[in-house]
């Protein structure tokens, strides 16, 4: 029993440790921000292995959860007589919250977890020790332009992802479904409002931006520097930053859409 | 004296890794530091360099106190330091070319030119310029050692850290190796500070060895005094003799007394 | 590098297909270029009962949108509702004695502010106040009255 206790508050302890030394990675991440603006080749290759390599499963599961929505929407809705709402329904949960929640999930899965282990690897293969026994700081030269490309590819992938996904209902909706297209579209253009649903949508993405690439960084950075270490990491990076990512969703939300 | 440690202390948790440890490194030579695994070999070279922080004591590299150093400073100072990890700590994505022209294109303005002369100098050095296009995945474990090697002389240094150079290398990379060590550092005055150990290489090149155990130093001296030496510790260690004042068994009750035991769990 | 063009050429490909999907939701998708017209000028109508009239409704004539509902507001002194309409600026010639009807479109549907033109010589200008206005008809009122008057009959 006493073991039990002492366990816990260990444990405690250790994710109190551990939180506090991602917030110190976090504010020296942010210190070097500067970095990229000196080295944007950096930042380029980043947004290569972030941006444009997520880009295929961003397009494909955008589609997919566009036509879902076309098809559900258009059940619901006919039943109420309201099927020329489709568009409203689609692009509002996709603009709102699907866009940047699924992405900055598929984007914690395709490159987060990717990040953490490449972070991990240069750690045990003493690759990041090694770099500052060259007197090169591995927050600035390493991180800073991961965190940079994670944070400005997210909102991207997200707008991405939620316009594939408008004309992935769109075909289903008007091509499959006989919705009149005239009313997919203007109904769509009177519901949306551009600060309160796009802007917010943009600004959640980057947030999750700031979250999911902080989290990747974080565990590869601070993982036990071997095989299993490193593999554990990425599992929990991955775990994590789901989480995050939907309880943060859930908060921002009130703030933004609560009293709308 | 390039390196002077005084009254260092180190532990890390309850473990108390370095006891008022005291040690002097004199410019130009290859100094070895020796102890069996776990005594804090590595961590010693990381608190020379910075890496690490001390709980007590002084570390004095070239006149500056290494623990009183700001980032910045310690930036400078580490310029002129080279570190060879065991792993060779080679950034994979980039061929091997380019890591050794890393750090100058890091730290100096040179041109193309001049920066591609003194890559392919330090890559003849090792007698690797003929590897200049593979990248450190394609590399045996002895060929990254050696161009880590480069990497770590592309700035000319004043000194070298040898962190385990010998360990998992085949006879002929080991003897390559120990060669290019004693080489580097008498041909452009280097003082080398090599941590291993690998008893019987390390006193072929080494000019002065310290070995280390539980802390503290047990003994010091050239090779040769070393060898002479008729104390139990340094006879056991620098024979390799399987019992000694190190026991070969971990400690644990007696074994008749553990065998009963193992029902009562 | 020979690689390094290739990844400088698709990192622009892929920023410039953000940017048009942004553009793309911004256009196609949200009432952006609507907003465009915020330059056009503000009218007050007040109503008894606005019935659910939201901010950002339509404001028609002849069926045809013109502008928006910009906000609604409580007038305590009066207990009516004032609601405040942004008209297209190339609407400029409604009459001083317009009609502002609160209607529903559909059964059910959204409502939303029809203007029926009067025919004064006089033209309503920024910060004017229609002031004949027929406020929103309610569900229950109608469906009250009608069994009211079956009643009535009947009886």
């Amino acid at each position: 029993m006493r073991d039990a206790v002492a366990r816990l508050g260990r444990g405690v302890l250790e994710a109190l440790e551990r939180l506090g030394r991602g917030h110190v990675l976090l504010l020296s991440i942010l210190l070097g921000l500067g970095e990229v603006l000196r080295r944007p080749r950096l930042l380029a290759e980043q947004l290569f292995n972030i941006g444009v390599l997520s880009l295929l499963i961003i397009g494909i599961s955008g589609l997919f959860v566009g036509m879902v929505l076309g098809l559900q929407g258009y059940y619901v809705l006919s039943q109420f007589g309201a099927a020329e709402s489709l568009g409203v329904m689609v692009a509002a949960s996709l603009v709102r919250e699907l866009g940047p929640v699924v992405t900055a999930l598929l984007v914690a899965g395709r490159a987060g977890s990717a990040l953490t282990a490449e972070i991990g690897l240069m750690k045990a293969t003493e690759q990041l020790a090694g770099l500052e026994m060259m007197a090169v700081d591995p927050v600035r030269r390493i991180l800073v332009p991961r965190f940079v490309g994670g944070v400005l590819a997210m909102p991207l992938l997200a707008a991405i992802f939620s316009a594939v996904g408008v004309l992935g209902g769109y075909f289903v909706g008007v091509g499959l479904l006989g919705v009149d297209e005239g009313a997919y579209w203007s109904q769509m253009q009177a519901k949306i409002d551009f600060d309160e649903d796009l802007i917010n949508g943009v600004i959640k993405s980057l947030a999750f931006g700031v979250v999911v690439t902080w989290i990747a960084l974080f565990q590869g950075y601070d993982a036990v520097p071997t095989a299993e270490g490193v593999s554990r990491s990425t599992t929990r990076a991955v775990v994590h930053a789901a989480l995050v990512v939907l309880g943060l969703d859930f908060v921002l939300t009130a703030l933004m859409f609560g009293d709308g | 004296m390039l390196v002077e440690i005084r009254d260092l202390c180190f532990r890390r948790g309850e473990r108390i890794i370095f006891d008022q440890l005291d040690l002097d490194i004199r410019r130009g030579t290859v100094t070895a530091v020796m102890g069996p695994s776990g005594t804090g070999k590595t961590t010693l070279l990381k608190l020379i360099t910075g890496q690490l922080h001390p709980d007590s004591g002084t570390i004095r590299v070239a006149g500056q106190d290494v623990t009183q150093l700001t980032q910045a400073e310690l930036f400078q100072l580490r310029q002129r330091m080279g570190m060879l990890f065991q792993s060779g700590a080679l950034l994979t994505d980039l061929s091997v070319f380019e890591n050794v022209a890393y750090p100058l294109r890091e730290h100096t303005n040179l041109s193309p030119t001049l920066v591609r002369k003194l890559v392919l100098l330090k890559l003849e050095a090792v007698g690797l310029r003929g590897a200049r296009d593979l990248m450190p995945a394609e590399l045996s474990g002895g060929m990254a050692r050696r161009v880590a090697l480069a990497r770590a002389i592309a700035l000319d240094p004043m000194m070298i850290l040898y962190d385990e150079p010998f360990t998992g290398q085949d006879p002929i990379s080991m003897g390559m190796l120990t060669a290019l060590i004693r080489q580097l550092n008498d041909a452009s005055g280097l003082t080398s500070i090599l941590v291993s150990h690998d008893v019987h290489e390390t006193a072929q090149i080494a000019d002065y060895l310290y070995v280390i155990f539980e802390g503290r130093v047990v003994a010091q001296g050239t090779p040769d005094a070393l060898a002479a030496d008729h104390a139990a510790w340094v006879r056991q260690f620098m024979d390799g003799l399987p019992d000694g004042p190190v026991h070969f068994h971990y400690p644990a009750p007696s074994l008749a007394a553990d065998l009963r035991m193992r029902r009562a769990r | 590098m020979p690689k390094r063009r290739n990844i400088e050429l698709l990192v622009g490909t892929f920023v410039a297909l953000g940017l048009v999907a942004l553009f793309f939701l911004a256009m196609q998708v949200s009432n952006f270029n609507l907003k465009s017209s915020n330059n056009g000028y503000v009218l007050q109508a007040r109503f008894t009962n606005i019935g659910s009239l939201k901010v950002r409704a339509p404001v028609a004539i002849a069926g045809v949108r013109i502008g928006r509902v910009e906000s609604i507001r409580f007038d305590a002194a009066t207990y009516e509702a004032v609601v405040a309409l942004r008209i297209d600026a190339t609407v400029n010639t409604l009459p001083d004695d317009t009609f502002a009807n609160i209607f529903t479109s559909g059964l059910l549907g959204e409502q939303y502010i029809g203007l029926e033109p009067g025919g004064s010589p006089d033209v309503l200008r920024d910060g004017d106040t229609i002031t004949n206005t027929q406020s929103a008809l309610l569900l229950e009122q109608m469906i009250g009255q009608f069994l009211f008057k079956k009643a009535g009959e009947s009886g």
